[in-house]
């Protein structure tokens, strides 16, 4: 962290494009230190200049502050009066040094929202569906869309944004399937948020009509919050977890259209309770729907293949 | 621990308001539904004010309670998780309070 200006290192997420070969560090990260060289340097600058013109400015600015002199003894005036706390208030207000209220009412995640909206107008434009894949770690997100390439990859022109913490071995897991992908790695952030995505996107440069899979970070928590300017938020639930994920995640499992449940082809050695499970589910977020598949041995995923299709004609 | 990234935004957008002020304090409004855990936010928050025009800010955090209205009957009820069932037996429920995450108000000196 800059210790002058105060701006913060700590957002810096890594985009890397596999086919490049290169790691390239985010457009923030560089603004921000470039930024920082650049506005040291105009600040010394300004010292020089302002020497010679403020004695112009001050000269002329004195005439006006008269008026305002004599609205202060008005406020004096209510500050002697006895038992009244709003005149307590002010003569506090005065021995403190001019402490103002400022009215704010905004929204904390508002940046994100405008970003997120900011890709969702970019991506309709190209008439692209982008699709938030979100689950907890291992439910098998990575193999869902390995699986999704090699079985729709040469109708659906599918690419991939991959999330996570470090390393790419899930971009060189995708690339090799034959599909363009990048790879965005968090750092420390336990999710992604709008703005990685639009430099994710600007690096994949998607076709025209095509599908964007975004595989977040494995996380049941955060995504929830950030919206990627994605169409819909896809959450993958594998049968080796708990059924009662959708209870203890709510938040998630109300944030997401479509709910894939996972690894059905293990099921015979779990005691996993399938209708209690979807029955969850329903009760947090009534309008979901859930397919049971299994990325493994391609039971169920034509449901999935036919929503993706059906989501993509909407885009086009 | 999405709390470090909202802290950092309020942290941000506080420091962007207060056009080179110092920041003496900072109020915001947390719904009980938005998935924020008010402690974390305020553990994050000094760290994230350090070396900032809102460092040493005092931080007030006020909870909202959540509440939905039905979509079957139309009654209103109080929630203390972001999903539930009505008296009606209806578990179809609107989010109407509850899932705010708002900068309320800051002083400045």
């Amino acid at each position: 962290m800059c210790t002058t200006c105060g701006c913060s290192g700590t957002q810096g997420a890594t985009v890397t494009d596999p086919d490049e070969e290169e790691s390239v560090q985010t457009q923030a990260q560089q603004r921000q230190q470039s930024g920082t060289v650049h506005q040291h340097g105009h600040v010394y600058r300004r010292v020089d200049e302002h020497s010679d013109e403020h004695a112009h400015g001050h000269t002329h600015l004195h005439p006006h502050s008269h008026p305002h002199e004599h609205e202060h003894e008005h406020e004096h005036a209510y500050a002697h009066v006895p038992g009244q706390p709003a005149a307590l208030d002010r003569a506090h207000t005065h021995g403190h040094e001019h402490r103002t209220s400022i009215e704010l009412e905004q929204d904390i995640l508002a940046k994100n929202q405008l970003l997120a909206e900011r890709n969702r107008g970019w991506l309709a434009g190209r008439s692209i569906l982008a699709v938030n894949l979100m689950s907890s770690p291992g439910a098998g997100k990575t193999t869902l869309l390995e699986r999704t390439i090699r079985d729709v990859g040469q109708t659906l022109p599918l690419t991939v944004i991959e999330g996570d913490q470090a390393t790419l071995n899930d971009a060189e897991r995708i690339r090799a399937m034959g599909c363009r992908v990048i790879q965005i790695n968090t750092g420390t952030g336990c999710h992604l948020d709008a703005d990685m995505i639009s430099r994710g996107l600007m690096q994949l440069d998607p076709p025209l009509q095509s599908v964007v899979m975004i595989e977040n970070v494995g996380n049941l928590v955060c995504p929830a919050l950030f919206d990627l300017g994605e169409r819909a938020k896809v959450l993958i639930l594998s049968v080796t977890e708990g059924e009662d994920k959708p209870i203890k995640y709510p938040h998630m499992f109300r944030a997401s259209s479509l709910m894939l449940l996972n690894k059905m082809d293990l099921l015979p050695h779990l005691r996993f309770d399938v209708a209690r499970c979807v029955d969850y589910a329903r009760r947090v977020n009534p309008s979901i729907d859930i397919f049971q598949v299994s990325a493994e041995t391609g039971e169920g995923m034509d449901a999935w293949y036919a929503w993706l299709r059906a989501h993509r004609d909407v885009c086009c | 621990m999405h709390e470090l990234s909202i802290a950092n935004s309020v942290v941000e957008i506080c420091a962007e308001q207060a056009q080179g002020a110092r920041v003496t304090r900072v109020t915001l409004e947390i719904g009980q539904l938005s998935a924020v855990m008010p402690d974390a936010i305020r553990f994050c928050f000094d760290v994230c004010a350090k070396d900032t025009p809102v460092e040493g800010a005092t931080l007030d955090i006020i909870e909202t309670p959540g509440k939905a209205r039905c979509l079957a009957c139309g009654a209103t009820l109080a929630l203390a998780v972001p999903f539930g069932q009505c008296a009606c037996g209806s578990e179809n429920l609107e989010l109407i309070s509850g899932q705010q995450l708002k900068i309320r108000q800051m002083e400045v000196m």
